[in-house]
């Protein structure tokens, strides 16, 4: 007996849906219509009705789907397989047990749309999450509306439009000269992007040597009379706690301007300082991120706003609020009677999967378990920090908080970047932290392990990228060519952006075009 | 080392401007289509626009970054080297040859005396290193 | 807390290691006038089994899920095969994140060109993005797309456009220079009317929902034509993607910009969300779309893979000159959206898609009859429509909740006050002939 072996194994090769399809093939089963039908032209005249039959939509039976994608999912890293370590995303572990309640067919099943009396379960979720959030950020105003942390932050940053045409008075001079949103240099690109589509003139102000915001910069910009405020993350994105916020904040509020915190590191800090109490106005959490909602690949996020009761009538709307009745009992309902509200930032009321999901791990964790949660996120980072400091080059001396970052400059000499670190520690079977981020550090690598990782992976990741760094003096061409333990290599960016390729189309046509 | 060839004008903002009577032909630096790294989009105005000197003329892009175009001296637009649409690539290939980008009628030949010659520019991006 | 994998010693023995001798110590960073001195102020934690009363405590108080529904509006209730749902509970899919890094990440890059495929030959566009937040926010973008691609500030949009998505685009334009003007309804057909004096030549774009906001199908071929003529783009939404199996696409009538919630597919209305956006248009718009794309790549072998592409249109790159702010997608519900399209296929999106417009008309013709209750519009209809009942339709449909255990419809007076009886009825393949009477019935029993 003898076996062929396959040249290439069939899992590691599995085609798109589209050349797969066998026409005839069914993946569903419907009941049978069980009215009587009416003759399609009744129903609709023929120039308002599809001409193509769906042509090149798959036809595939139910066994080819599911190895389909159970096929192409194992080409993924994930958190449940190892250590993800990218930093500024907080990849945490995502409990089944939030993924069961969000299932749960009262939640699951329940219409946007349904009577306000007959979705009082779903309210109570939302105005029990808004209450814990407050909590947390010692920002008393929540709204859960917006669908992502990018969305909070616009949401945020149109509030503090919102908030000065209502102070200064829309058509004084004095609105028209408070467009300018101050951005550090080391921010996210989202934070300008968003300033932008909230109507703001972004100016970018200066790091200082040590990593934190330059204050003699922040006066001089505040000193022009246009700042209509700050957008600020701390800590920061090079994972140092912004020791002068409470300065910060009373320069920028003293300059007629409100401070915005993007709270994407927030895991740093819950239960251990509350951005309410070091006077920012409002920010953003991302409860895909500190609050452990999954990150799918790439969504669906959710990125709740707090702000100071200052800044509540400005929520978007509809808020979700409660009225206790007489003798007990509370009644949950929407309000959409907030006439100085920036409007609605999306449909319904926000990604409510992710609040339910978000309100099981605040629930799980309880008081201290958040506290707990935050300190093990730290001490992981600082063990990483310390278990590299000798072999990486650190830009700045401040100690980190949930993450680490380090550069690749000691080992540039052999021509290996930080790209190259990152694929080589694909072959050492983890994911890559995030990479050439904050702009501002040349050949960034910022770390981030979170709670959810025990100390002896911490040290195998630790020990891969010692071993890395030698690598990169002795053997730096194994290093340049990594990764080789994966299905495919580096693919070819470059070509694929100026020739894109953005769909499949059947193979006659794509000769053709 | 970046190539810097003789006879043309350059600009610290790393364009090159060749003149040959009122007109003159631009396109980006040796030096700086290095460290853009593989260029995949030239975006490039039309015949007929008319652009300040150091006014945005386009932009061009590689894979994850993007770099303003500067004219380094004013006028009208002429020709635009259409064939970087397909073959952007010729940036990095030959920048001041097939990698050209616009032709420009000259309005003010005066304002070519401001800028760099090729020894100027070579000691500046130099300075840079 | 058991998600924290070293123990309480584990972490002190890591405290000692870097010379701390407390957890505390960890944030001697912070100034200590910011550092809280209390415990949070949130409950105490809880295990597993009270967890789980607790979400069922309150999720028995949503009695709307457990009732019959013909409630639409922009969120559908659909059948979803089973594997859906356990394809996407997968952890490689659920517990990854946006694909950085294409070696490691080459089943969510292809699962996203598939989406992107899909989506194009559903809307019958060339170009389709990763996926937006959903079908509102995705609308909002398409407005701010047509003032780049034109260059122009006003924007047309018809009245049976979903009144969420209208707001939700009109904060999103508020601080843009775009001014939206409005295009009325006919009332007698149900459709929008293009007012020709409207189209100037200032005019980006003309939105229309279709079918719209009254499940009324809009003739877009008629609009197309006149949009294009005055220079304009013709950005079409759809709420209710189950359509896209019968109707005529968007881009076979011309389109220019396709927008969609793409809820429909697969994923559960779960109180408005997480849904998914589509988005979609024509190739020469292709770097003007906002957020994610993904696009082929070879490797040295040629190996074929997918990177995410054109990146340089985005916030991390261009900042304040970006397309648009958005950095995620909806990348799960768009791989749900993904599994449903490839499951259901070719001939399942066609069978529902038949299925809601025949059940649609059943219960069209038995509503209609009922005395005192009216169909104000002539227009065809996909599977929603209005019924004009004798009284008041909000009180109405308490009663019928109340008293025969169907949630029927909404009353549009939630969005719309010059419209007291009007309630908007969907009706998809979940809706079996029995329930369809028992609307019916409850209706004809609660119009006192």
């Amino acid at each position: 007996m003898s076996i062929t072996k396959a040249t290439t194994h069939v899992t590691q090769n599995e085609a798109l849906v589209f050349e797969r399809s066998q026409a005839g093939r069914r993946g569903y089963r419907l009941p049978a219509l069980d009215v009587e039908e009416t003759a399609i032209d009744d129903l609709l005249p023929a120039e308002l009705r599809r001409e193509d039959d769906l042509e090149g939509v798959p036809e595939l039976s139910e066994p080819d789907v599911v190895r389909h994608f159970t096929r192409i999912s194992t080409w993924n890293y994930n958190i449940d397989l190892g250590l993800y370590p990218l930093g500024s995303c907080t990849m945490k572990y995502n409990s089944r047990l939030n993924e069961r309640v969000a299932r749960i067919p009262g939640f699951a099943g329940l219409h946007p749309l349904a009577p306000e009396e007959d979705a009082q379960g779903a309210l109570e979720v939302m105005y029990e999450l808004q209450q814990h959030l407050a909590e947390i950020t010692g920002l008393p105003g929540v709204s859960l509306q917006p669908a992502a942390g990018a969305h909070g932050e616009m949401t945020g940053v149109m509030m503090i439009r919102a908030f000065l045409d209502a102070r200064d008075g829309v058509t004084s001079d004095e609105a028209k000269r408070r467009k300018v949103m101050l951005i550090p240099d080391s921010a996210h690109g989202t934070n300008p992007a968003s300033a932008h589509l909230s109507g703001f003139t972004v100016k970018t102000i200066r790091s200082t040597p040590e990593g934190l915001t330059d204050l003699d910069h922040l006066r001089e910009l505040c000193a022009s009379g246009a700042v209509a405020g700050l957008m600020l993350t701390n800590p920061n994105t090079c994972g140092i706690f912004e020791r002068n916020i409470k300065e910060i904040c009373r320069v920028i509020h003293e300059a007629g301007g409100l401070v915005y915190m993007d709270g994407a590191n927030m895991n740093a800090l819950v239960g251990v300082a509350r951005p309410g109490d070091m006077g920012v106005d409002v920010i953003h959490l991302n409860l895909h991120k500190t609050f452990s909602t999954p990150h799918g690949g790439g969504g669906p996020g959710s990125g709740p706003c707090c702000c100071t009761a200052e800044l509540e009538p400005f929520l978007p709307v509809p808020r979700v609020v409660r009225s206790d009745a007489e003798g007990g009992g509370a009644t949950y309902g929407l309000d959409s009677e907030r006439p100085q509200s920036v409007g609605r930032v999306k449909a319904f009321y926000g990604n409510f999967g992710m609040h339910l999901r978000a309100l099981a791990y605040i629930l799980t964790h309880g008081r201290d378990g958040l506290r707990e949660a935050t300190e093990a996120a730290v001490l992981n980072a600082r063990f990483i920090a310390h278990g590299l400091a000798d072999t990486f080059d650190r830009p700045f001396d401040s100690p980190p908080m949930h993450e680490c970052l380090f550069t690749d400059k000691r080992q540039t000499r052999k021509g290996v970047h930080t790209l190259d670190i990152a694929k080589r520690l694909i072959d050492y079977g983890f994911h890559p932290m995030t990479i050439y981020f904050p702009l501002i550090v040349q050949g960034a690598m910022l770390i981030e392990p979170t709670e959810s990782v025990g100390r002896a992976e911490l040290q195998q990741f630790v020990d891969a990228m010692k071993e890395i760094a030698r690598e990169a003096v002795e053997d730096a061409d194994t290093v340049l060519g990594a990764p080789h333990t994966t299905r495919i290599g580096r693919l070819d960016e470059a070509a694929a952006a100026r020739k894109p390729v953005l769909r499949w189309r059947p193979a006659e046509k794509a000769a053709g075009a | 080392m970046a190539n810097v060839p003789e006879g043309l004008y350059y600009s610290k903002d790393h364009e090159w401007l060749r003149v040959e009577g009122e007109t003159g032909t631009v396109g980006i630096t040796d030096h700086a289509q290095g460290s853009l790294g593989d260029v995949v989009y030239v975006e490039l105005p039309k015949a007929g626009e008319t652009f300040a000197a150091h006014d945005t003329f386009g932009s061009v892009e590689s894979v994850k970054a993007v770099s303003e175009l500067f004219l380094p001296a004013g006028g009208e637009v002429t020709e635009v080297n259409e064939s970087l649409n397909d073959e952007p690539e010729k940036v990095n290939n030959d920048p001041y040859g097939e990698g050209w980008m616009l032709r420009v009628r000259l309005s003010n030949r005066g304002e070519v005396d401001s800028l760099l010659s090729a020894a100027e520019y070579e000691d500046y991006i130099g300075s840079l290193e | 807390m058991r998600y924290i994998p070293n123990s309480p010693e584990e972490r002190q023995e890591m405290l000692r290691g870097l010379g701390l001798s407390s957890a505390a110590e960890l944030f001697d960073s912070l100034p200590q006038d910011v550092i809280l001195k209390r415990p949070l102020d949130t409950p105490e934690a809880l295990s597993e089994i009270e967890l789980l009363e607790r979400f069922e405590a309150m999720a028995a108080r949503n009695a709307a899920a457990r009732r019959p529904s013909f409630l639409g509006a922009g969120a559908y209730h659909h059948y979803a095969p089973t594997i859906v749902d356990s394809l996407i509970q997968r952890s490689e899919f659920f517990t990854a994140y946006t694909p950085y890094q294409p070696e490691i990440s080459q089943g969510t890059l292809q699962a996203i060109f598939e989406f992107q495929t899909l989506v194009c030959q559903l809307t019958g566009m060339d170009v389709a993005n990763a996926s937006m937040y959903d079908g509102s926010t995705a609308m909002a973008e398409a407005v701010l797309m047509a003032e780049r691609v034109t260059r122009r500030t006003r924007v047309l949009v018809s009245a049976a456009v979903h009144p969420e998505y209208l707001r939700v685009t009109e904060t999103y334009v508020a601080h843009a220079g775009i001014e939206l003007g409005r295009l009325e309804v006919d009332e007698e057909t149900g459709r929008t009317s293009l007012d020709a004096s409207a189209l100037d030549d200032g005019v980006a774009a003309v939105v229309v929902q279709s079918p719209n906001f009254f499940g009324c199908v809009e003739d877009l071929r008629a609009f197309a034509d006149r949009v294009h003529a005055a220079g304009a783009l013709l950005v079409v939404v759809v709420t209710e993607a189950a359509s896209f199996g019968l109707l005529r696409s968007p881009g076979a009538c011309g389109a220019d910009i396709v927008v969609a919630e793409g809820q429909s597919f697969g994923v559960p209305v779960s109180y408005g969300g997480p849904y998914v956006g589509l988005f979609s248009t024509r190739e020469k718009y292709a770097r003007q779309i906002p957020g994610r794309l993904a696009g082929v790549a070879f490797d040295k072998e040629g190996r074929r893979g997918f990177v995410l592409t054109l990146a340089t249109r985005e916030q991390h790159i261009r900042r304040e000159k970006a397309t648009s702010n958005i950095c995620t997608n909806e990348g799960l519900i768009a791989l749900a959206a993904t599994v449903y399209m490839t499951a259901m296929g070719r001939r399942g999106l066609q069978e529902v898609a038949a299925q809601c417009a025949q059940k649609a008309a059943y219960a069209r013709r038995r509503i209609g009859a009922l005395e005192g209750f009216s169909l104000p519009h002539s227009a065809p209809v996909f599977n929603e429509f209005v019924v004009r009942a004798p009284s008041e339709a909000a009180g109405l449909l308490r009663r019928l909740a109340s008293e025969h255990n169907v949630t029927g419809g909404l009353a549009l007076s939630r969005y719309l006050p010059g419209r007291p009886n009007d309630i908007l009825v969907c009706v998809t393949e979940t809706n079996k002939r029995a329930d369809i009477d028992a609307l019916a019935e409850g209706l004809k029993g609660s119009s006192r």
